[in-house]
């Protein structure tokens, strides 16, 4: 079986983590925040894949599941202050959340 | 005897107890309790009283150990009580006075929402004086000293609503401290110069080291002299004590009548020593008290607020105190402290219970004819008036400034002017109170009484009323039973008083001379409010007599000039240089930290999406020093 090179995986996680970012940075609906956060932490996941491949290690993946639980919690969490934020402010925009401008 | 700590155990265990959970009694509860500690500790000191006269200690004193406090170098300080006659004395009648106004108390506040904050502080109060009175040693004296004063400034503010009653307590507080200054300044004077704190040990070494006149003694009688007025509200640090009358009522009878007050005069009977060693201090103290005797008389005489007016009369009978310890006659001051202690408070407890069923009225020029209407209080009042007065045979009074009076002549230290002041004192003291009396009780009635004072005030009245008119018997004069038994005891404690034989006028002439002070006081008192109530009127209203009514009432412009003289100059100085290097330093920093916040605030701007720009572009410059560098 072919092995994919570890330098195209880390590639694939570099440019997964840059659209994540840009998404983050670019996007105002709160929701697409937070789908860009998911496609980070799937990049630095696969990353971990990767690398834990590349010396034969089974830690690569352990870190991976650490990482799925993290994003199951965090989305609902997320989705809570979403939803509560939806009631507070009647919108999805996250840059009218501003009320703890200093 | 060895039961001696409980005496200030009870109510510090009183203080303790009220302080922690006194706002979850019932009312009740805590009369019960801060009654009931002082007198269980009263009890005490009668059973401590009887044994120490049935079967007398070894040389009429007895040290009880409790444990030691400071030990370093050569300074031992053990907290240790000290029980001779002079402290037993003192002790008995704080404790006792002290758990009659307890009950007084219980009735006076008890409509009061902080009632349990009241007997915490009076508990402590008695606490403080007990230990000043039996400390075996100046510190254990000065933290008693200092205790009374904390609590005399927590109890005039004790209404603490109204900004006056604050500041009269601060009043109190920063004028005593004015005496404390020098009184501890010549505690270490004392230790400096005799290297023990000890007070029996310090007076048997200054007796040794010291010659008559030395120098050193003349400073340190000074210095106590100091913290002595400044607690005794003698001139010219006299000014606080009228104010301290923004306080309760039974306030003003236990601590600023009855007993704290009093601590100047224990002090220096405490340190006859010193004072028998430098007669030129001994003497000053006859002189602060004769001028304040005086001085204190006149304002008495004019003051329309019936507490004031009482207030300036304890003043000067604290003056016939130290003119008596002035002119070496320790035994008649204290003998004066005992009587004195019995009618001051019972004429501010009936004071109090005259204002109470008044509506909270201080003027006495709206009151009057209040005979009828409280029956108790009128004879009580009246009979403590007397005692104040001094009226002969019958009253304590009598006896002890009749003793007082006689002995500012006759002792080998006493002097024609001092008498000659003390009898004319006597004259005002007649003529103020009976003008009290008069005002108060005759005439016709200005105000309607609305409430009766009920059996837990009226009884201590009582009580005391009888010990105003029994008190004096323990010591008369020669030509009436010549009973001595109060001045042999205490002279196991203090030296007795030396009579100058070939020059001193009798007993008898003296008192003689005393009852017609006496007689023409109440005639001008009877004159001027009873008789002819119109032409005091009209005294006052003519420009000299306005003049010096306001004079005198202002106690003789003494505030006036003190704000002149200190309190200004230091808020003026406190203006002016309220930008100097020191104040900069600070406001420079506190600038500082708003320019820096300031500038950081702009980063704080709301936007998630520029925190989350600002972390990666972080994490880039982060990632990038460590890579390249």
């Amino acid at each position: 079986m072919a092995t994919v090179p570890m330098m195209h995986a880390l590639l694939l996680a570099g440019i997964l983590f840059a659209l994540g970012l840009v998404g983050l940075l670019t996007r105002r609906n709160i929701l697409f925040i937070l789908m860009s956060l998911e496609v980070m932490l799937n990049a630095a996941g696969l990353a971990f894949v990767a690398a834990g491949a590349r010396w034969g290690q089974a830690d690569g993946q352990v870190v991976f599941i650490f990482i799925l639980t993290m994003a199951a919690a965090e989305v609902a969490v997320g989705l809570a202050l979403v939803l509560r934020m939806y009631h507070r402010t009647k919108t999805l925009d996250a840059d009218r959340a501003s009320e703890m401008k200093g | 005897m060895n039961l001696l700590w409980l005496i200030p155990a009870f109510p510090i265990a009183g203080f303790l107890f009220l302080a922690l959970a006194g706002t979850r009694l019932s009312r009740r509860a805590v009369s019960i309790v801060g009654a009931g500690s002082v007198g269980l500790s009263a009890l005490v000191s009668l059973w401590i009283a009887g044994q120490f006269f049935v079967s007398p200690p070894a040389g009429y004193a007895y040290t009880q150990t409790i444990w030691n406090w400071l030990d370093v170098g050569s300074l031992h300080l053990p907290i240790a009580f000290y029980l001779d006659p002079l402290s037993l004395i003192m002790t008995l009648v704080v404790t006792c006075v002290g758990f009659l106004i307890h009950v007084y108390s219980a009735g006076y506040m008890s409509e009061d929402e902080d009632i349990s904050r009241f007997f915490a502080y009076m508990n402590l109060f008695v606490a403080s004086m007990v230990t000043l009175l039996l400390a075996s040693n100046l510190v254990l004296l000065l933290l008693g000293w200092e205790g009374v004063g904390l609590c005399s400034y927590l109890l005039i503010g004790f209404w603490y609503r109204d900004p006056a009653n604050g500041y009269a307590g601060r009043k109190a507080f920063i004028v005593t401290r004015v005496g404390d200054t020098s009184m501890l300044i010549g505690l270490f004077l004392l230790y400096r110069h005799l290297g023990t704190l000890d007070i029996q040990t310090l007076m048997a070494r200054a007796a040794h080291q010291w010659p008559v006149g030395s120098p050193l003694a003349v400073a340190a009688g000074l210095l106590l002299l100091g913290g002595a007025v400044g607690k005794s509200a003698q001139l010219p640090l006299q000014t606080w004590l009228p104010d301290a009358m923004a306080g309760p009522t039974p306030t003003s009878a236990l601590i600023h009548a009855a007993t704290m007050v009093t601590a100047g005069v224990y002090l220096i009977a405490r340190m006859h020593v010193i004072y028998q060693l430098a007669p030129s201090a001994q003497f000053t103290v006859g002189v602060v008290g004769a001028a304040t005797l005086t001085l204190a008389g006149f304002s008495a005489l004019t003051q329309p607020d019936i507490k004031r007016a009482l207030a300036y009369s304890t003043v000067s009978q604290i003056g016939y105190m130290f003119l008596a310890l002035g002119v070496g006659a320790w035994s008649a001051a204290i003998f004066h402290f005992m009587t004195h202690a019995f009618f001051k408070a019972l004429l501010f407890l009936g004071a109090g219970m005259i204002i109470e069923s008044l509506h909270h009225e201080q003027n006495m020029f709206k009151m009057g004819g209040l005979r009828k209407e409280l029956p108790v209080v009128f004879w009580t009042f009246l009979i403590a008036g007397c005692a104040l007065a001094g009226v002969p045979l019958v009253t304590a009074g009598f006896y002890s400034k009749g003793l007082i009076v006689w002995q500012a002549e006759a002792s080998s230290a006493g002097r024609w002017g001092f008498w000659l002041v003390a009898v004319f004192g006597v004259f005002l003291t007649s003529a103020y109170t009976f003008r009290i009396i008069f005002l108060t009780f005759f005439g016709e009635a200005k105000s309607h009484v609305h409430k009766r004072p009920g059996l837990a005030m009226t009884v201590p009245c009582i009580v005391l009323a009888v010990l105003s008119l029994v008190g004096g018997f323990v010591k008369t004069p020669e030509f009436l039973g010549n009973i001595h038994l109060f001045t042999d005891f205490l002279h196991h404690a203090l030296p007795p008083v030396a009579v100058a034989h070939a020059r001193a006028m009798s007993e008898l002439a003296s008192e003689g001379w005393v009852t017609l002070a006496l007689i023409v006081g109440f005639a001008v008192a009877y004159f001027c409010y009873i008789e002819r109530p119109e032409f005091t009127a009209s005294l006052t209203r003519s420009a000299l007599g306005n003049a010096l009514h306001r004079f005198w009432k202002s106690d003789w412009g003494m505030d006036w000039l003190y704000d002149r003289l200190l309190v200004w100059p230091v808020m003026w100085f406190a203006r002016v240089d309220a930008g100097d290097a020191v104040d900069s330093i600070y406001t420079g920093i506190a600038r500082l930290c708003e320019w820096f916040y300031q500038g950081v605030r702009r980063t704080e701007t709301g936007q998630i999406r520029w925190y989350a720009a600002a972390i990666a572009f972080g994490t880039l410059i982060f990632v990038a020093v460590v890579l390249f560098l």
